[in-house]
C-alpha cells in the first residue's frame, strides 16, 4: 500500500482513541470532582498538568477550573490536543484516504465529526456525562465498523497498530495522573485508601467490572499491575503492546520474535520488558518513573514506524 | 406549523400554475403539458403532498451532507467543503432526442481526436487553410513537448465531457468540449443515487436508463491503456490532494473502480518507469488517469514551480512506459477561438455536417466580427480563450458600462484572446425554490468515454443556475444540480438486475 495512505489511516486511527481516552479523562474527573467538597480543584489542575501544555493553558484560560479545562481538552478549537481537534483531525486524514477505507468507516467518521463540532456551538455542556459517553460510544462504533467492514489486510493492521500504540500510552497516562493525585507520597503505597477514588480510576477504562473478576479486592497495587500487566484486558498497556506487536508483523511479515526493521525492534524490545516485569519491580523502581519511560519508549516506536514505512527512501529501505 | 399554513403550502408544490416565463421549459411545454417521457414525473409530483416532496428534498440533502459528498471553494473562508446543492427535480431526455445527441458527440469526439492527432503530427488542417495557422500557433494550450507523441491507437482525449445547452427555440448547442480533466461525474452517480432512494417506484415506471455502471467503463478504458505486455496493469488516479476543489470526485472514482488515489509527491520515475512509494518499497505504476493539468504534471516538462506533478513524468510517458488518461495536450482543443472551427473540422476529417451545432461564434482576431462584437458588447457574451468556471467572462446584457469598456480595451489590446457568442436564453427546469416550483437555467454535461470505442454515457450531470436570472450554473458560483433520466427506447436498454451502488447500498 502507498505509504502516504498507511500514514493517514494509522492516524486516523490513533486520533479517534485519543479523543475516546481524552473523554474518559475528562469524565472520570467530573465524576470524582462530585465527591469532593467544592473549590476543590485539585483534580482539575492535574489534567492540565498531564496534558503537556500548562503554558498555554495558563495563558489562555488562566485558573484550572472545572468549566476551564472542561473547555480546553473538549472543545478548543485552536488547542490541538482537544477532543474537537482529535476528532477533526481524523477526519482529515480520513477524508485524504476515503477510496482506501470502507464508506461505512468516513460515514460514520464524518457524523462524530459533525456531532462534535455541533456539539461546541452550546456550550456549557447541560449533561457531561451524556455527552463523554456519546463520543466513547462512537469511537467504539468507530473501531467496530473497522473490524466488520475493512478487510483486515496491511492497512486494518496500520489502523491497529495506531489504536492500541495510542491506547497503551493513554492508559499509562490515566494511571500516572490518577496515582499522583490520589497517592502523591510513595509511603502510602500499600495503606488503605479510599475504593471509591480507585474504583473511578478502574471504571474511566471500563476496567472495574473485569478489575472484580480478576482480583476483587482493591489495593493500588493491584490496579497497577492490572493496567499495567494484564494481557486480557483490553486496554490494558500490556495487552495493547502485544496487539500492536501481531500487528506489526503481519505489516512486515518478519516471524515473531525476531526484526527486520528498527519497528520490529523496538516493539519486540517493549513488549519483552513488559512480559518479564512484576508489579513489585515496577513500583520499587518508582510508578511514575516507570511510566514516563514506557511512554518514551512507545514514542521511539512511533518514530521507528514512521521510517520504517512513511520516509522511506530507496536506500534505506532493507535494514540489515 | 400549524393547519392554516400546511394547507395553503399544500397547493404550492404542483404544475398548475407553473410559469415557463416564455422559455424553453425541459419538463413542461408551452401549453402547459409534460414533455415526452416526463408525463409520469410530472404526474406523480402533482399527486405527492407538499410535505412529502419537501421531506423527500431535506432527506436527499441530509444524505448528501452525510456521506461528505462536498467540494472545496477556493478562497471562502467559511471552511472549505461544502455540499454542491441538489434538486429533487429531475431534468429528463425523451429516447429520440438522446439517440441523436449522442449520434452528434460521437462525432464531435471523433472530429476533435483527429484533430489534436493532426496538430501535434503533419498539421494538415493548417495547411489546407482551414484552421488559420497564427491561431493554432498562438493557442496558449497548445504544447509544443507533445509534437510527435503517438499515444496508443492515436487516442487523445479519452474522457471528454461535453457542455451542452438548449436555446429559445428548443436546438441544443455544444458550448464547451472540455477535452482536459472534466469533472462532476461523481455527483452525476450520487445523484442518481439519491433520487432511487426518493423515488423508487418512478424509475422502475419511467424507464430510465442507468448510469451505474461508468466506473467499471471507466476501468476498462484504463486498462486497456496499459503499455503493451502486461496484463493486470497498476493503474492509480492522480490527484492534486485533498484541497483541489474536485478532490471528492478523485476519491470517489478510484474508490468506485478499486485502484490506487495517488498525488504527485507518492510517486518517482525511477530507471525511466514511474513508481509509487509503499510499505514494501516502490512498486511501478501503469496506467494514471491523471486530475492535474498540463502544465502542472511535471516540473520537468511543463512548469517548473509545480510542486504537484512527477519529475520525469513526461519522458516515460514518451517513452511508452505509462500511460496517460487523457494525453497532455488536448487542451489546444479547448481554446475557446478553436473552438469556433470545430463544425469545420468536422466536415474536414469526418466529411459530415455536424450534428450538433457549435453557438455561433465570432473571433475578435478577425476583424469584421471584432468590429461587430465591440458595437454589440451589451448583447454578447465575451469570454475569453483559456478561461474555464465561468471567469474572465462578461455577460453583456447583465453588465455595467464599465465592465464593457474594461472589457473593450481588453479586445483591442489582445484580439486574438477574446471570442464571443450572442446572450442564449438557456432553457429552464422547474426548481424547488421555497417551497415552491420556480423554473431555472441549466445546462447539460454528458460524459463520453473514448477507448476501444465511443460510449457516451446515457446521462450527464444538469446543472442548474439557482440565483433567479442566473445563467451561470457553475458549482463555484452558485449553481446545483440535478439527476438526468435518459429513457430508455426499448427495454434492453436496461439491464433486467440492475447492480446497486455497492458504495452505499
Amino acid at each position: 500500500m502507498l505509504s502516504r495512505v498507511a500514514d493517514a489511516v494509522y492516524w486516523m486511527s490513533r486520533y479517534v482513541e485519543r479523543a475516546e481516552n481524552l473523554a474518559r479523562f475528562v469524565d472520570v474527573t467530573h465524576n470524582m470532582s462530585l465527591d469532593l467538597p467544592p473549590g476543590s480543584d485539585q483534580q482539575w489542575g492535574a489534567l492540565v498538568f498531564a496534558s503537556g501544555d500548562q503554558e498555554y493553558f495558563e495563558k489562555t484560560y488562566g485558573a484550572a477550573t472545572r468549566e476551564n479545562v472542561t473547555h480546553f481538552l473538549t472543545f478548543d478549537r485552536d488547542y490541538a490536543g482537544s477532543i474537537l481537534s482529535c476528532v477533526h483531525a481524523a477526519r482529515e486524514n480520513a477524508r485524504s484516504v476515503r477510496e482506501s477505507i470502507s464508506s461505512e468507516m468516513w460515514e460514520q467518521l464524518n457524523e462524530f465529526y459533525i456531532a462534535v463540532r455541533d456539539a461546541a456551538q452550546s456550550t456549557p455542556l447541560k449533561t457531561p456525562n451524556a455527552f463523554y459517553q456519546h463520543i466513547k460510544n462512537s469511537s467504539h462504533l468507530f473501531v467496530g465498523i473497522t473490524v466488520t467492514t475493512f478487510s483486515q489486510g496491511e492497512a486494518w493492521h496500520f489502523a491497529r497498530l495506531g489504536r492500541t500504540l495510542e491506547r497503551a500510552d493513554k492508559t499509562s497516562r490515566i494511571l500516572d495522573v490518577k496515582y499522583f493525585t490520589l497517592l502523591p507520597h510513595v509511603q502510602d503505597v500499600g495503606t488503605p485508601i479510599d475504593d471509591l477514588q480507585w474504583s473511578a480510576v478502574l471504571r474511566s477504562v471500563s476496567g472495574f467490572e473485569m478489575y472484580r473478576k480478576r482480583h476483587h479486592g482493591i489495593t493500588p497495587k493491584r490496579v497497577v499491575g492490572f493496567l499495567v500487566l494484564d494481557r486480557q484486558f483490553p486496554r490494558a498497556v500490556m495487552h495493547c503492546v502485544d496487539t500492536a506487536y501481531r500487528s506489526l508483523h503481519a505489516i512486515t511479515g518478519s516471524p515473531e520474535g525476531t526484526f527486520w526493521n528498527i519497528a520490529d525492534k523496538r516493539l519486540g524490545q517493549l513488549r519483552s520488558e513488559l512480559a518479564y516485569a512484576t508489579v513489585d519491580e515496577i513500583i520499587g523502581r518508582g510508578l511514575h518513573e516507570f511510566l514516563d519511560s514506557l511512554q518514551v519508549q512507545i514514542n521511539e516506536v512511533g518514530t521507528g514506524i514512521y521510517n520504517t514505512f512513511i520516509a522511506m527512501e530507496p536506500e534505506d529501505h532493507i535494514v540489515a | 406549523m400549524d393547519q392554516s399554513q400546511s394547507t395553503t403550502l399544500q397547493n404550492q408544490l404542483n404544475f398548475h400554475d407553473y410559469d415557463t416565463g416564455g422559455f424553453f421549459d425541459e419538463l413542461i411545454d408551452e401549453d402547459g403539458h409534460a414533455r415526452p417521457g416526463a408525463e409520469l414525473l410530472i404526474q406523480r409530483i402533482d399527486e405527492l403532498p407538499d410535505q412529502e416532496l419537501l421531506q423527500r428534498q431535506q432527506m436527499a440533502e441530509r444524505s448528501l451532507f452525510r456521506m461528505g459528498i462536498t467540494f472545496n471553494v477556493y478562497g471562502d473562508d467559511e471552511g472549505v467543503e461544502k455540499i454542491f446543492p441538489f434538486d429533487l427535480v429531475p431534468r429528463v431526455v425523451a429516447a429520440a432526442e438522446w439517440e441523436r445527441l449522442e449520434r452528434g458527440l460521437k462525432q464531435r469526439i471523433l472530429a476533435l481526436n483527429l484533430f489534436i492527432d493532426d496538430v501535434y503530427h503533419d498539421q494538415q488542417i493548417v495547411k489546407d487553410e482551414v484552421v488559420p495557422e497564427v491561431i493554432l500557433k498562438s493557442a496558449k494550450s497548445f504544447r509544443h513537448q507533445c509534437i510527435g507523441l503517438n499515444p496508443p491507437r492515436r487516442i487523445w482525449c479519452h474522457i471528454t465531457g461535453t457542455d451542452l445547452v438548449r436555446d429559445k427555440d428548443g436546438t441544443v448547442y455544444v458550448l464547451e468540449d472540455n477535452l482536459r480533466c472534466p469533472s462532476g461525474v461523481s455527483y452525476v452517480l450520487q445523484n442518481r443515487f439519491v433520487m432511487k432512494r426518493s423515488f423508487p417506484w418512478l424509475f422502475d415506471a419511467s424507464h430510465v436508463r442507468p448510469v451505474v455502471d461508468y466506473p467499471s467503463r471507466l476501468f476498462s478504458l484504463l486498462e486497456h491503456l496499459a503499455p503493451n505486455g502486461i496484463e493486470t496493469p497498476t493503474i492509480a488516479v492522480l490527484t492534486p490532494g485533498v484541497y483541489n476543489s474536485a478532490y471528492y470526485e478523485h476519491s470517489f472514482l478510484a474508490q468506485q473502480m478499486g485502484v490506487e488515489l495517488v498525488e504527485g509527491r507518492d510517486l518517482v520515475v525511477r530507471d525511466g518507469f514511474v513508481c509509487m512509494r509503499t510499505t514494501k518499497g516502490f512498486e511501478r505504476v501503469d496506467v494514471l488517469y491523471r486530475r492535474i493539468d498540463d502544465d502542472f504534471i511535471d516540473p520537468k516538462a511543463f512548469r517548473a514551480d509545480s510542486m504537484l506533478g512527477v519529475p520525469g513524468l513526461m519522458e516515460a510517458y514518451r517513452n511508452g512506459n505509462v500511460a496517460l488518461a487523457n494525453a497532455p495536450g488536448t487542451g489546444v482543443a479547448d481554446d475557446k477561438v478553436i473552438y469556433a472551427y470545430v463544425e469545420k473540422m468536422i466536415k474536414y476529417y469526418l466529411n459530415e455536417e455536424a450534428i450538433i451545432p457549435n453557438v455561433p461564434t465570432y473571433v475578435c482576431y478577425d476583424e469584421e466580427d471584432r468590429s461587430y462584437v465591440l458595437s454589440n458588447l451589451d448583447k454578447l457574451v465575451v469570454k475569453a480563450a483559456n478561461e474555464a468556471g465561468g471567469y474572465g467572462m462578461l455577460v453583456g446584457p447583465h453588465s455595467t458600462a464599465e465592465e464593457r469598456a474594461k472589457f473593450a480595451e481588453l479586445i483591442h489590446a489582445n484580439p486574438r484572446n477574446y471570442i464571443a457568442q450572442p446572450t442564449l436564453s438557456l432553457s429552464r427546469l422547474p426548481t424547488i425554490i421555497d417551497g415552491r416550483f420556480e423554473g431555472r437555467h441549466v445546462d447539460l454535461r454528458p460524459y463520453i468515454l473514448y477507448g476501444e470505442d465511443i460510449y457516451v454515457l446515457p446521462g450527464g450531470l444538469t446543472r442548474v443556475a439557482l440565483k433567479k436570472g442566473s445563467l451561470v450554473v457553475n458549482s463555484s458560483q452558485g449553481g446545483g444540480s440535478k439527476d438526468t433520466w435518459v429513457i430508455a427506447s426499448s427495454p434492453d436498454q436496461i439491464p433486467t438486475s440492475q447492480p446497486t451502488n455497492e458504495n452505499h447500498a
